[in-house]
């Protein structure tokens, strides 16, 4: 049975944070920041954004590529993300409930740091490749959090991208062609309960963990469905800033013409579980058919999933239904002030 | 007192190695030296390390690494003089043989600084500072170093690109040394592009933060000869030691390195030599504007000369007086403890003759200055081949 991609949408929220801005408030060195991460601004969520809300948009825009396919008949919806906006409670029960999927149907909620969107893709074409369910979302989305003044402020961001599984070969736009895995207990970057920001590494996350983790994941897959670098139309990597995913794309043998549309990191920031498939959603953007796609997603603690995809001749019919991911990153942007910034992000201590 | 050499030489390749604990590291260097000696028991070991406590949470360290080895029953002892333990390690087996106490000193060096984060690694080596008169008050070493810098160039005209051209010097060196951490070519103007530190030290002005070990074997010369096989036998000849102040603020001149001067009176009155008749020196540039100060208190320039020096190419390979050839503390690394053996080690290897394309032509003295904290105590040991 063939399963692949038959809707997909991203959300990229429309407030951005300049660098300079976050730096100047710091003390910090914009210029170094610029060089060292490769990074111009990142999203922020506004007041009523967060995973659960653009889980939601980045859905509906998937259901609407789906030509048609009604929400009841989803039997699985899988929501990837490190800030879910309840510690308990799910995040993928609200998504269901304004989808109209439930109440037929398998829910959860996944958590791997930045690869919980991959996770959640795995699992839903999984699924359907079993014929449990007839159609499976995967979503990836976050809010991300960074410490103030803490290098990863300058990231952190957020955004949403969703996929919907399914097996009818009219509907596919992108045929999974082959998955793969590769995790390590690598405890780069982690949060406790009850705090409110995440802890890391610094430069062990580099070589030992999204480097070591990425390169075998993508040369596994490779090995695995008997394709080199060159066979490929375009590759995405999880993408923590601007420089490590071209760092490690070229690494393992692509060029910038096969790695530049899904590089979104450098003008979005980390989106974490949505990182890799929201760059993802721009190469479906513009792909053509017999295009082949990598995805190698990275999630800290450590593990990176890996996805080769096919695109159909159905992809062009459906890709202007939704807002392109491109679009809607570089328009109707609000540029916001770190004093906004800090206010929408739960920064500020308010009265009790 | 007895003749002292060095018959055995440990060096391992420096850097982010997470994946090798501090026992590990160490481990791989002791062996490398006694194998290098020839060697396969000693009467001492000797272990240089600044703060295993803070940085991997480990005390009682001499008594771990000599089992790590099988050597478990062997006096072993740990010292400590901030980063210039590693050549206080040296001095005191230097001593042990010199004495008679001992025949064959394992000397080693050792530190594992990146299991903890960049603030506690800054904590760790901020306790080399004085805790009360600075720490507490907020400064870091690069701040320390940086009001030097201030008053060197206030005196002496020393300008930011002598300073660039130090780290520049000692990167370009660090190219022909395979165990260094940073093999990067470094301009001036990128050391001036860099990220601003501690004003008027940018980024590349600053040593990084490194796990590393080191180890020699220290022998009486008697026996030194029965074991070199051939190779050119390399003797320590004098070594001096100093301290001062460590806070800045108890110095009467924060322009002068008091502490550096003195050891290397004492130790080239030892040796009887003096400044001119050195060809190689390693010296302990934790940030550019050290090397510059280090060098007119070790005499090769008077003072106010030593930055015009090394913008002029005189420290360089090849130069008058060829300083850090290793790439010293700037691009080799700096594992605090380990980086006083590491310098006595290149200096052997440059005195054997066997280092390679940063070979030092026809060197057969050598000095190596190590350095604690902001110049509260300072070791000075001048090699020689014995003849």
């Amino acid at each position: 049975m063939t399963v692949g991609i038959i809707g997909y949408g991203a959300f990229v929220p429309r407030r951005r944070i300049r660098l300079e801005e976050i730096a100047a408030v710091w003390g910090a060195d914009a210029d170094s920041y610029r060089r060292g991460l490769q990074l111009h601004e990142k999203s922020v969520p506004g007041k009523d954004e967060d995973t659960i809300t653009m889980s939601v948009e980045a859905a509906r825009r998937a259901f609407v590529r789906s030509g048609g396919v009604d929400p009841a008949e989803v039997g699985a919806v899988y929501v990837g993300s490190e800030s879910h906006p309840y510690a308990v409670k799910p995040s993928g029960t609200i998504v269901g409930e304004a989808l109209g999927i439930n109440p037929e149907v398998h829910i959860a909620d996944l958590e791997f740091a930045c690869k919980a969107g991959t996770e959640g893709m795995y699992l839903a074409q999984s699924l359907v490749k079993a014929g449990e369910v007839k159609y499976a979302l995967g979503i990836g989305a976050d809010t991300s959090q960074g410490a103030p003044g803490d290098a990863l402020e300058y990231s952190a961001a957020a955004g949403a991208a969703a996929f919907l599984f399914g097996a009818d070969e009219e509907r596919i736009l992108a045929e999974v062609v082959a998955t793969y895995s590769w995790t390590t207990d690598t405890p780069d970057f982690w949060r406790r309960a009850y705090m409110h920001y995440p802890r890391h590494g610094s430069r062990f996350t580099g070589e030992p963990a999204y480097f070591r983790h990425i390169t075998n994941s993508a040369r596994g897959i490779m090995e695995k469905a008997g394709l080199e670098p060159e066979d490929f139309a375009f590759a995405v990597f999880h993408q923590p800033n601007g420089k490590f995913p071209i760092r490690v794309g070229k690494r393992l043998g692509f060029t910038m013409e096969q790695l530049e549309t899904g590089w979104l990191s450098p003008w979005l920031g980390n989106t974490y579980s949505g990182a890799s498939p929201m760059g993802l959603t721009a190469i479906l953007d513009v792909a053509r058919p017999g295009d082949l796609i990598l995805l190698t997603s990275f999630g800290s603690g450590a593990g990176s999933d890996s996805f080769v995809f096919r695109v159909t001749e159905r992809l062009p019919k459906v890709q202007e239904l939704a807002p392109l991911t491109r679009v809607q990153l570089d328009n109707d942007k609000i540029h916001v002030s770190y004093g906004e910034y800090a206010k929408l992000r739960g920064k500020i201590r308010m009265a009790e | 007192m007895r003749d002292v050499a060095i018959i055995g030489v440990g060096m391992i390749p420096w850097g982010e190695l997470w994946e090798k604990p501090l026992r590990t590291i160490w481990a791989e260097a002791a062996v490398a030296a006694l194998e290098d000696a020839g060697v396969d028991t000693v009467d001492l070991i000797t272990v240089g390390c600044m703060s295993p406590g803070l940085f991997v949470g480990q005390e009682h360290l001499a008594s771990m690494v000599a089992d790590q080895i099988g050597m478990a029953g062997v006096p072993a002892a740990r010292v400590e003089s901030a980063c210039a333990s590693g050549g206080l390690a040296l001095r005191n087996g230097f001593a042990e043989v010199a004495s008679g106490l001992a025949d064959l000193v394992l000397v080693t060096g050792v530190e594992k600084m990146t299991d903890v984060d960049g603030a506690d690694a800054t904590f760790a080596l901020g306790t080399a500072a004085d805790q009360e008169y600075e720490g507490f008050h907020g400064i870091t070493f690069p701040g320390l170093y940086a009001m030097m810098a201030r008053v060197h160039m206030a005196r002496h005209g020393t300008t930011v690109r002598q300073m660039a051209a130090v780290a520049a010097k000692n990167h370009a060196n660090g190219l022909l040394n395979p165990n260094a951490q940073y093999h990067l070519k470094v301009t001036v103007d990128d050391v001036l592009a860099s990220t601003m530190v501690a004003d008027p030290l940018h980024l590349l002005d600053c040593s990084p933060i490194t796990d590393g070990a080191a180890a020699l074997v220290l022998a009486p010369v008697d026996r030194a000869r029965d074991l070199a096989g051939g190779r050119p036998v390399v003797k320590i000849t004098g070594s001096g030691m100093a301290t001062d102040s460590i806070a800045l603020a108890d110095r009467e001149d924060l322009g002068r390195l008091r502490a550096v001067q003195l050891a290397a009176e004492r130790a080239y009155a030892m040796a009887g030599r003096k400044p001119s008749d050195i060809h190689v020196a390693e010296v302990h540039d934790c940030f550019s504007i050290a090397e510059i100060m280090v060098t007119e208190e070790l005499g090769f320039f008077p003072p106010g000369e030593g930055g015009p020096a090394a913008e002029n190419g005189l420290t360089a390979l090849g130069g008058r007086i060829p300083v850090n050839p290793s790439g010293g503390l700037k691009s080799k690394g700096h594992p605090v403890g380990a980086t006083g053996v590491a310098q006595v080690a290149e200096i052997v290897t440059q005195l054997r003759g066997e280092a390679g394309q940063r070979q030092v032509q026809g060197a057969s003295i050598g000095l190596a200055q190590n350095m604690g904290g902001s110049g509260g105590s300072s070791i000075v040991h001048i090699l020689e081949v014995a003849s």
